[in-house]
Parts: structure tokens; C-alpha cells; sequence
């Protein structure tokens, strides 16, 4: 899987997101902006569930570039402690299973599930999962 | 300091109206506005208008008259229609003008906003993916408030069945049909925990209202509807706001704490004062939260307050009296503006079936939007 921008996941294996460092502040953010206020450092692969929903409806296109045959996909913020809280994608697990509070890892998936060749987007799974 | 009043205030009907362009709403929401103030539109010396995406407001010049009056265009987001009010009353406040208008409209294509992400500052991906989706934000807001402090299912959906009750009783709503409580938890979901019954939709109407010194109010003969505060403001650090790729850790309040905040300070009283309130209410949780991110209530204490039915028409603070915009849908440009028109129908004791009982002397009014605007007023009589 090629990732869905240049950026956002470092090259090493497994790969980390990649977080912007504010220089002057400490603060982190992602994605890491271009701009020189900001220097990239790689965010923990591991953190716990801040809130997340169900998107049940197909997005408008554009902007969105997923498939047209929809299927509902979890959403969520993940808190990275002492870093940031960052939205992705939460797969591997059944809707009505997800919980605030629970852990997770940084994994990846399709933005086409059925299209292994598609995009990757960040995605968190419960630390255990199998996919 | 005298005050800022408003003298006039006109609608048209939010919903669809087929055949009439969002101009066409604004233009006749003024004319229902100048005949309720009992004035002609060659009075008017400046107008403020706000539309999101029906077009330019200066162009109801040519159906109102080429009076050739100051108009400016507002464009500003949710805040559209609070930002115009706040402009509008700033032009008399400086002493500059004695009357003038604020007005708002809007015609949205059907269905969500399609928002754009290099409209908010954002990566191409983002959108890609399938994140510049407002209901996504708003479910995920308040699945974490629920968490933290509470709030039931059952209470969201208490919410919407409260809007569609009032805006049954309100001319200019859309939604005019109560709707079960049943129903609505058990409808289709949109976005966990929100069912379809439990988002506004994107809508069509207009709004105008007139504002005036109140040397020139007393001239005119008209109820001293005064605007005691008008507060716009933007985010602060560690806000949690609409297509965020991240959050910060450390948590902070939100441009809605800051506008209502300043809103009290600059009116000289507490949220405990208020005799009714508008409070932004795109989804049922919106409403919940903002009763107390504007300081009505402690976080949690809305469990309870819904089910004693204190934000009823009937209750110690009635909250959206015309059915918010649950019933009245989001028309951007005009949104903000309707909350206030109600307010003045309710402090002036014109609102109808829908009228608070006992005098309300204050009205509160908050709208909230994209990337972390909020507009509150509050007004007196």
C-alpha cells in the first residue's frame, strides 16, 4: 500500500505517523505543517480512545475519493499520551465493541477495502487485534 | 450610553420555497422588517448582509430601492448572521448612523455541507479521506461530553422532541410536526449516537432586522427593544473544533466560553437573568452542551434539567422557543439572525403560540460554527 500523501507516515518498519513539533511552544500537532514553525518528530504508535462515531451516510465527492459502493467505517480521536490526540480511522473491531478509554495501535488500511492497491490512511486497531 | 435598539423585524419562512432565490427571501424578509418598524426603505442609511451561498446581499438593492445606501457583504462562517448584527450595531454605537439594517439569507443545495479543504487551511487527503464531514465532529463531541459527565441517549433525543413540539407552534419553522420520542431514538443513524431526527439540515430562509439608536427609536414611537451586548469571538488554544486532523492533550474552553463570558460582563448580568434563550443547537447535542459551555448550567446538570422539563416554553429557562434549528434547519447566512428575530417576538410579547408567559424582560441568543467562531447577543426590554 502506497500512503494516501507524502508525510504522514515514517519510512521505517512498522511505520509511525509523523507529528509536527511547534518550536517555540513544545506543541505537538498532526500532520505535521510545511512550514518552518514546525519540525517533525514521530508520534507513539500506541495510545487510547478519545471519542470516535459510526460515519453511516457516503461522504460528498468531492472531496471524498472513496468507493462508491459505501460501507459505514468507525472514525475516532486517539489520545497519544503526553503528544496529541489524532483522528484516523479505528478497524478491527466491531462497531458495537468500540470504547472510550480502550487501547490501540497505529496500523493502516486501504482507503478502498476491497482495493488493496488503494491509498493507505492511518488507522488504529485494539492491541490484540488480528486483522 | 444609550443603547442600541431594535425597531423592526421580519422572516420569511425557513424551510424550501421553490421559485424563490435566497435574495428573494432577504428581500422579503426586509420588506416584513421596515413594515413591522413603520419605516421606508429610503430611511435606511447602511445595511449589513450575510449569505453563505445564495449570493451577494448588495444585490437586493435592486428590488429595495437605489437609494444608494452603504451596504457591505458579511461572510463569515456559522457566525455569518452574528457577525452582520455585531457590524450593524457598531455603526450606531459610533455615532455614525442612526439606523440601519442587518440582514442574513440563504439557499443551500439539499444534503450535507460539502466542504472544501483548502477552504479551512487543511491537506488535500484529508478530505480524501472522508473527514470534511461537519456531523463527524458533532458526534464525536458529544459521545466524549456523554462519557465525561453522563448525559443519556434518551436525553439527546428528549431534545429534538422538544424542537419539533415548538416548532409546531411556530409560523416560520419548517419542521411543523411533533415527532415521538420513540421515533426519533429508533430512527436510522446518521452518526453514533445521532439518528436522523437528532441533526438539522441545511435550509433556506431570511431574516432582517432593523437597528436603530434609541434617540431615534424614541422618535419613532417604537418598544425599546435594546441590545445590551453583541460579542463575536474566536477560538482559544486547546478547543476542540469542526475538521481537526488533531487535538491538543491539554484540553481548553472554546470561542462559545469567551463570546458569552464577554457577552455578560459588557450587559451587566448573569446567565441566571436570562428570561429565555436561543442557544446553537445544529444537533440535539449541541444544545445540551451549550446550555453550559454559555454558562446556564454545570456540566452533567442537563440530565437533569431535561427531565424536568426546565428548558420547555413553560420552564425556568425556556431554550429555542421556535424549535431551533433542529426545526428551523440552517440557513447560514440567516441563522443567527433568526434567533434574535425570535427573541424580539418573545421580549415584545409577539410570539404567539409559542410566547413565554410572565413578561420576559432578557433573551440570550448563541450561534457556534466552523473553524471556531461564536456570536452571542443579549437583549433587554
Amino acid at each position: 500500500m502506497h500512503p494516501i500523501a507524502d508525510g504522514l507516515f515514517t519510512p521505517s518498519n512498522p511505520p509511525r505517523l509523523i507529528g509536527g513539533r511547534d518550536v517555540a511552544s513544545g506543541r505537538i500537532v498532526f500532520p505535521c505543517p510545511e512550514n518552518d514553525r514546525f519540525e517533525p518528530v514521530p508520534l507513539s504508535s500506541e495510545g487510547t480512545l478519545w471519542s470516535y462515531t459510526i460515519q453511516r451516510f457516503r461522504p460528498k465527492s468531492p472531496p471524498y475519493a472513496g468507493p462508491e459502493d459505501f460501507r459505514p467505517w468507525a472514525i475516532g480521536y486517539v489520545e497519544l499520551p503526553g503528544e496529541t490526540i489524532v483522528e484516523a480511522r479505528i478497524t478491527n473491531v466491531d462497531f458495537d465493541d468500540i470504547e472510550i478509554g480502550m487501547e490501540l495501535r497505529l496500523t493502516a488500511v486501504p482507503l478502498d477495502p476491497e482495493d488493496q492497491n488503494s491509498p493507505a490512511i492511518p488507522a488504529f486497531e485494539p492491541i490484540g487485534a488480528t486483522a | 450610553m444609550s443603547d442600541v435598539c431594535i425597531i423592526g423585524a421580519g422572516i420569511h419562512r425557513f424551510g424550501r420555497t421553490d421559485g424563490m432565490t435566497g435574495v428573494d427571501q432577504g428581500v422579503f424578509a426586509v420588506r416584513e422588517a421596515l413594515k413591522d418598524a413603520g419605516v421606508e426603505w429610503n430611511h435606511i442609511q447602511f445595511a449589513y448582509g450575510s449569505s453563505d451561498a445564495a449570493g451577494n446581499p448588495d444585490t437586493m438593492v435592486d428590488q429595495l430601492g437605489l437609494t444608494g445606501v452603504q451596504f457591505i457583504n458579511v461572510r463569515n462562517g456559522c457566525a455569518a448572521g452574528g457577525s452582520a448584527l455585531f457590524s450593524a450595531q457598531m455603526a450606531i454605537k459610533s455615532g455614525e448612523y442612526d439606523i440601519g439594517i442587518a440582514v442574513g439569507f440563504d439557499k443551500h443545495p439539499r444534503g450535507a455541507f460539502d466542504a472544501k479543504p483548502s477552504e479551512y487551511n487543511l491537506p488535500e487527503w484529508y478530505g480524501d479521506a472522508g473527514y470534511m464531514v461537519t456531523t463527524q465532529f458533532f458526534a464525536m463531541k458529544i459521545q466524549r461530553y456523554m462519557h465525561l459527565y453522563g448525559i443519556s441517549r434518551e436525553t439527546l433525543g428528549r431534545i429534538a422532541e422538544k424542537a419539533f413540539r415548538n416548532g409546531a407552534l411556530t409560523p416560520h419553522a419548517w419542521r411543523r410536526d411533533p415527532v415521538a420520542l420513540d421515533t426519533i431514538l429508533d430512527a436510522p443513524m446518521i452518526s453514533d449516537p445521532y439518528s436522523k431526527f437528532m441533526f438539522c439540515s441545511p435550509g433556506e430562509g431570511g431574516v432582517a432586522l432593523i437597528l436603530a439608536s434609541e434617540k431615534k427609536a424614541r422618535e419613532l414611537g417604537k418598544p425599546l427593544v435594546r441590545l445590551k451586548a453583541a460579542t463575536m469571538r474566536t477560538r482559544p488554544p486547546g478547543s476542540f473544533e469542526v475538521f481537526a486532523p488533531s487535538i491538543d492533550v491539554e484540553r481548553g474552553g472554546s470561542a462559545t466560553n469567551i463570546a458569552s463570558r464577554d457577552a455578560f460582563e459588557m450587559a451587566g448580568i448573569g446567565p441566571q437573568d436570562i428570561s429565555v434563550a436561543q442557544l446553537q443547537d445544529t444537533e440535539c447535542g449541541a444544545e445540551i452542551m451549550h446550555m453550559a459551555e454559555n454558562g446556564f448550567c454545570a456540566d452533567g446538570d442537563q440530565e437533569k434539567w431535561i427531565a424536568e422539563g426546565l428548558t420547555e416554553i413553560g420552564g425556568k429557562l425556556p431554550v429555542n422557543t421556535d424549535g431551533g434549528c433542529l426545526a428551523c434547519g440552517e440557513p447560514i447566512g440567516a441563522s443567527g439572525l433568526r434567533q434574535v428575530y425570535e427573541n424580539v417576538m418573545q421580549l415584545r410579547g409577539d410570539a404567539g403560540d409559542r410566547q413565554v408567559s410572565g413578561n420576559p424582560r432578557t433573551a440570550y441568543s448563541h450561534v457556534y460554527g466552523a473553524p471556531g467562531v461564536s456570536a452571542v447577543t443579549i437583549m433587554e426590554i
